[in-house]
């Protein structure tokens, strides 16, 4: 397909077309991490800022070496280095590094809709690397990536998402993303973690983790954030862990071929035991080879790959 | 000085409704002629032979025919950002708002810099605002000094200087003995208790709890955190049987704890304002921050209830919570943004709305946007012989867009920029002066 759609915001915004399109570009251009020199030059002369409002070290690394693979020159900015720390507003900070003329702004923000507010205010394509509770586009579309290239599709099949839906823009777009492709979801969690209406994306909810992994073909782990537990979110983590973590104990009741997702980093011993992220379904590592070559994906489509020189 | 104004249909809640001429002398209407036999409620004044033949003598003549009308339009919740934030608003482009929108007068929220806790900073209002000749501007002084709700301000003194109420809006009044004590020692000042009902341990949010945050990824703020204070601060009223007047009820639990209270006779009063009857949170669609306000749009079913609310008089009052904030506040990222959005010159024709659908009578409209206001307030508001000529002049048929860069606020935080409304105030007239003409 002719891709024409400058930024990645959301997956709300992206359609079954665009999705397959990213996935199979994505798929193509795997090989060249694998290769001993690992680099081509379809993005020579291109600049890519990477924006970090908010710290980051997998996303961040992984844009990183997306960009560098394809010739790119990559910039990282974070929050503690740039203006914003003397006060500038994130759109001033924005349009002086687009004065700077960058091909494209990989941004991650902690508040929800910055990205929005970047494409609304500057000409530049602009990467949404997670902003808040809302959106991590390039986190959904690489667990895509990874459950077709285990299972051969995502129409059909059954995913339990399971810890905290609340805080977890990972869980948004994954929710959107999967029922988009015609999978089935259901998120499973205590209710202190389930957030208003999430129903309304297409998914089911349950407060039952046997339940909710009972013949699903993917299991998703989310991540505990520890501090969340002073906001009286769960008890304890030892509580938590019994409650919702994965161990090859529940696994049991699951299918066997099974696939283990999770977006990391990974608190061993709390939403996953030891044993289960290393047990044989376990997919986590290649999460994170796909990340890069999805990243390379959207660079390469977003930074002028097929794209034509009209921006829309 | 003397004004007639002809031939508009005359409507004072209760009291009045009859096409007249209301004859204004220095400032004060000095008579009333009804052109035929209006009903009109006993103890209004219809003199056909009081003046001879006035308009020969009248310096000027205002044909109101087509027109309502009535008492001056009283905002009683407004901020003016004067002192201290001038580059968002100041006394006199807020008054100058505010009478395009048909206010004749506009009670103004203590959140200044400093914080109105003084008879100096109430009389710099009082002063500021009788130098323009314009709309009355009653301050508004803080509960707490500072309102930190650590320590009562002095009640008295802020009545003697001229506030018209206390309130800590903006700053919920968290502790309930400090409520309870203003309350009781408010009764005893005699000055009105106004208060922001929020529980902030349960509205760390920047938008309504519901489906739009939770796909916007914004983080909720559930009704409880406005209905349980609005349940406390009920409990307070019946405690200590002193009036609490309830700001800016978004929610149908408010809506239904307040029908409830005023059944028993609890001594409760309640305003909502134009926004939380107009829009639902969906209004915060990608993003808008002038629709980021505190409390937050809710949801088609609060909506419903507060139209509800005012149609059965659970609410009594409809104000503006007109809150000016430049683009320094608003043109940000949602969770950075400031909670507010003007609302002054277009209360009256959001108003209009709910009786265009028929959820109001117009009556019932200036009922809440003049005559309860001024009763909750201890202020006489009647269209009657002697009265100072406190009137707005409102054409319902007049259609026009709002355009907010025209607006005379200094800010333009609006959510309805390019709204088309029907009916408009055409002209505002305090203590016989013209303050605004269309």
């Amino acid at each position: 397909m002719m891709w024409n759609r400058k930024h990645i915001l959301d997956m709300d915004s992206l359609s079954v077309a665009e999705i397959t399109a990213i996935i199979d570009t994505a798929d193509g251009l795997k090989e060249i991490s694998e290769r001993a020199i690992k680099k081509v030059p379809t993005l020579r002369g291109k600049t890519v800022v990477l924006f970090f409002h908010e710290p980051s070290t997998r996303t961040r690394v992984s844009f990183d070496i997306a960009a560098k693979r394809l010739s790119a020159d990559a910039i990282s900015i974070s929050a503690s280095s740039s203006s914003l720390v003397k006060g500038e507003t994130l759109i001033d900070t924005a349009r002086n590094l687009e004065a700077m003329k960058p091909d494209v702004i990989v941004i991650r923000h902690s508040s929800a809709g910055a990205p929005l507010l970047l494409s609304q205010k500057v000409s530049t394509p602009i990467i949404n690397a997670g902003d808040g509770m809302h959106a991590h586009p390039s986190q959904a579309l690489l667990d895509m990536m990874t459950v077709r290239e285990v299972k051969g599709r995502l129409d059909g099949l059954r995913v339990a998402i399971v810890g905290d839906i609340s805080h977890s823009r990972v869980a948004r777009s994954n929710i959107i993303g999967f029922t988009r492709m015609g999978a089935d979801v259901r998120l499973a969690g205590p209710p202190t973690m389930m957030p208003a209406g999430i129903e309304a994306l297409g998914a089911s909810v349950t407060y039952d983790f046997d339940e909710a992994i009972d013949g699903v073909d993917v299991i998703m782990m989310l991540r505990i954030q520890k501090e969340r537990q002073q906001r009286f979110l769960f008890p304890t983590e030892r509580e938590y862990s019994r409650r919702y973590g994965l161990t090859l104990e529940r696994l049991k009741k699951a299918k066997p071929d099974v696939m283990i997702m999770h977006p990391g980093p990974l608190n061993r011993g709390v939403e996953i035991s030891p044993d289960a992220a290393d047990s044989a379904g376990s997919v986590i590592l290649n999460q994170v080879t796909n990340g890069v070559a999805l990243r390379m994906a959207l660079l390469y489509l977003v930074a002028g790959g097929p794209r034509n020189a009209d921006d829309h | 000085m003397r004004m007639i104004i002809k031939g508009g249909r005359i409507v004072d809640p209760g009291r009045i409704d009859a096409v007249g001429d209301i004859l204004i002398d220095n400032g004060r209407i000095s008579d009333i002629r009804f052109h035929e036999s209006g009903k009109q409620a006993s103890g209004a004044p219809s003199s056909v032979d009081s003046y001879a033949d006035p308009q020969k003598t009248a310096d000027r003549i205002i044909d109101a025919s087509g027109w309502y009308v009535v008492p001056g339009l009283i905002d009683m919740h407004v901020h003016l950002r004067d002192p201290g934030q001038e580059y968002k608003e100041t006394i006199e482009t807020g008054i100058q708002a505010a009478a395009a929108g048909g206010f004749t007068a506009v009670c103004c929220m203590p959140n200044t810099r400093p914080v109105n806790d003084s008879r100096q900073t109430t009389e710099y209002i009082i002063h500021t605002a009788k130098r323009l000749q314009s709309v009355h501007v009653y301050p508004i002084g803080a509960i707490s000094r500072e309102s930190k709700g650590l320590e009562l301000s002095e009640f008295g003194e802020l009545k003697e200087a001229g506030a018209i109420a206390v309130s800590d809006d903006g700053q919920p009044v968290s502790d309930s003995q400090l409520m309870r004590r203003a309350l009781e020692y408010a009764k005893g000042v005699g000055i009105r208790v106004i208060s922001h009902c929020e529980d902030t341990a349960l509205s760390h949010g920047v938008m309504n709890e519901g489906f739009t945050a939770t796909r916007l990824g914004l983080a909720g703020i559930p009704n409880a955190a406005e209905s349980i204070m609005v349940m406390r601060d009920i409990a307070l009223a019946e405690l200590t049987g002193s009036l609490v007047h309830i700001a800016h009820v978004s929610t149908r639990e408010s809506v239904h704890a307040i029908r409830e209270a005023k059944k028993i006779g609890i001594p409760v009063t309640a305003e909502t304002a134009p926004h939380y009857f107009t829009l639902t949170d969906e209004s915060v669609a990608a993003y808008n921050t002038n629709a980021k306000m505190n409390p937050p749009l809710r949801s088609p079913e609060d909506r419903q209830a507060v139209i509800e609310g005012l149609a059965d008089g659970a609410i009594d009052v409809i104000a503006t919570d007109h809150a000016p904030h430049s683009v320094l506040e608003k043109d940000l990222e949602f969770d950075a943004a400031a909670n507010g959005i003007i609302g002054l010159e277009t209360s009256l024709p959001l108003g209009l709305r709910l009786v265009a659908e028929g959820a109001l009578s117009f009556a019932l409209l200036i009922q809440k946007m003049s005559k309860n206001p001024a009763n909750i307030l201890g202020l006489t508001n009647d269209i009657k012989t002697g009265a100072s000529a406190d009137l707005t002049l409102i054409d319902p048929s007049r259609v026009h867009i709002y355009c907010v860069a025209n607006g005379y606020s200094k800010s333009k935080n609006s959510p309805f920029d390019g709204w088309k409304f029907k009916g408009a105030a055409m002209c505002t007239i305090v203590g016989g002066r013209v303050v605004y003409e269309m």
